[in-house]
């Protein structure tokens, strides 16, 4: 999942990281092939060096130390408004086929069954961000077929959804699971592109809470180089992310 | 003024300057500097019917919601860090216990924006975020709108005025001057939109000091109510240049508060049974303290600021 996140990110991309996972995701595209990306943080914190120790949360020291910029939070998200983000990360406890997420609720809002943290700046990143990727477990209770909570928005029902609601651009462009990777094509659905190693596309498919679709071209996810792998248990010697 | 002008110990600031029913702003800077001394006080001192607002607030929030403290939260995120859940938000929010929670929910730029909007005096500030989003349907905070020069769709986040922000910061002087740096999040426009503002401070310094650099000061010093030496006073969270996060801290405290009778326990050992924050750091131990400790320094080069 790393370094599947990681390939996401492309040279010279503004990236706003979020929390978890994608924490060591951009640390390993920092170091690889995405040298010139510029990492965002929403407490206000604005990188072109990767951290020099592994982060836990973005508000860790070591993201202090070096950083290109400390500022407030409204002025990341400013520029994030602004449409300067090319990616955004997003972890969810449920995503829909049209990239819908929710962190808010499980059953009704005014009595749910299960209460989520909520946003953070989830919400803001679907918004706002050119694009932005889901990292999120493969399970057929997190890949529903509709999310009962619309906190951060995807293409809503359809290709022209966003549009219409007003949001100034972006949407889902990957959902990056446990077992593969998934893309969203021109009806705004999510279909598989790729299964990650140790899967099949059977076992996928009974994972995914609805009818996926499969790419025609539907192979392996490429696996992990050497040098990322190094690179990740150089970052995270006790495995913290990936064990 | 009196030579000790705005210095108070906890125990008085909270008893001062946090009434039943008051909005609380804390948490402001994200991961860092939370003020959690300041919040077991307020559970010492069994403040009730608290509004709590802050974007993410980390366990900070979940610990005064299991204490019975508050009402109502106006946040984006309300949980663990480190662990996810914070179960004691989950049992307000989904049983009404220990009492009923009502919950306005925000984005983290929302809540920035209704600081914003409270810190400038306007009744509300315009975003692109959240269109379609089910955050804003039906919510009274936030209202769809349209830009008056071009037409664009907008979300209008009404303004947040807490009644008294509390912030954690490095350093300050008796006056009300205090410096922060790090990751700041929303700590500015909170500390300039309450009505009343707490700093508490790892370290306490000569006015001198803050007013050699101007730049660094994160609230007029007029507008601070009370200032509160209270060394270590984040702990778990990190301080910048003074010491890391207790990222273990916050994963014991998942495993404890899973059950009422675990957050029961939890609580009278870390906060009730506790008269303070230095019997708190005296329980946690030496070592473990000063594991946490930054020893290194990386200085920032000086700024002449002379006029002459």
């Amino acid at each position: 999942m790393v370094v599947a996140g990681a390939r996401e990110i492309a040279d010279g991309d503004v990236v706003f990281v979020g929390m978890r996972l994608p924490l060591l995701a951009f640390a390993l595209a920092k170091r690889t092939h995405a040298r010139s990306a510029v990492g965002f943080f929403e407490n206000g914190i604005v990188r072109d060096r990767p951290a020099e120790a592994l982060l836990y949360t973005m508000g860790d020291p070591p993201n202090v130390e070096g950083a290109s910029m400390c500022c407030a939070m409204a002025t990341v998200m400013g520029l994030l408004q602004k449409g300067e983000v090319d990616l955004g990360f997003i972890g969810g406890a449920e995503v829909d086929r049209f990239g819908n997420i929710n962190t808010s609720y499980v059953g009704d809002p005014s009595q749910p069954k299960v209460k989520l943290p909520g946003s953070g700046g989830g919400a803001d990143i679907a918004s706002l961000a050119k694009r932005y990727v889901v990292v999120i477990e493969h399970d057929p209770r997190r890949l529903v077929e509709r999310v009962s909570y619309v906190t951060s928005p995807g293409n809503g029902d359809g290709p022209t959804w966003r549009q219409r609601v007003g949001l100034p651009r972006g949407g889902p462009s990957a959902i990056i699971t446990t077992a593969a990777v998934l893309r969203f094509g021109d009806d705004g659905q999510a279909f598989v592109a790729s299964v990650h190693p140790g899967n099949t596309k059977e076992a996928v498919r009974e994972k995914t809470g609805w009818d996926v679709a499969f790419a025609a071209d539907c192979g392996l996810t490429p696996e992990p180089s050497a040098e990322e792998l190094r690179i990740i248990r150089e970052c995270d010697p006790q495995g913290y992310w990936t064990s | 003024m009196h030579p000790d002008g705005k210095l108070l110990t906890m125990r008085e600031a909270i008893e001062r300057f946090v009434a039943d029913g008051d909005a609380v702003a804390m948490g402001l800077a994200l991961e860092a500097l939370i003020p959690f001394a300041a919040g077991h006080e307020i559970i010492r001192q069994k403040k009730r019917n608290l509004t709590l607002i802050g974007p993410i607030s980390d366990i900070l929030f979940d610990q005064l919601i299991g204490a019975g403290c508050v009402g109502r939260v106006i946040a984006a995120w309300i949980g663990n860090v480190s662990a996810g859940l914070g179960y004691n938000y989950r049992r307000a929010a989904e049983h009404g216990v220990p009492r009923p929670l009502r919950i306005e929910d925000h984005s983290n730029f929302t809540i920035a924006l209704g600081l914003w909007a409270g810190a400038l005096g306007v009744p509300f500030l315009p975003t692109r975020s959240l269109l379609g989003s089910d955050i804003s349907r039906g919510a009274d905070h936030l209202r769809a709108g349209t830009s008056p020069f071009d037409d664009a769709r907008l979300l209008y986040v009404r303004a947040i005025e807490p009644d008294v922000t509390v912030v954690h910061v490095q350093r300050a002087s008796a006056d009300g001057g205090c410096h922060a740096w790090g990751n700041l999040g929303v700590s500015a426009e909170a500390a300039l939109a309450g009505r009343r503002v707490i700093v508490v401070a790892e370290e306490i310094v000569d006015a001198e000091v803050i007013a050699s650099d101007p730049n660094r000061v994160l609230v007029p010093p007029y507008r601070v109510s009370a200032v509160v030496h209270e060394p270590g006073g984040a702990h778990p969270s990190s301080v910048q240049g003074r010491y890391g996060r207790d990222h273990d801290f916050y994963a014991e405290y998942h495993v404890t508060t899973k059950t009422p009778d675990g957050d029961e326990a939890w609580r009278e050992r870390w906060i009730a049974g506790l008269d303070g924050r230095a019997a708190y750091l005296a329980q946690l131990g030496a070592s473990r303290w000063s594991a946490l400790a930054v020893r290194d320094e990386r200085l920032a080069a000086p700024v002449n600021y002379s006029a002459s």
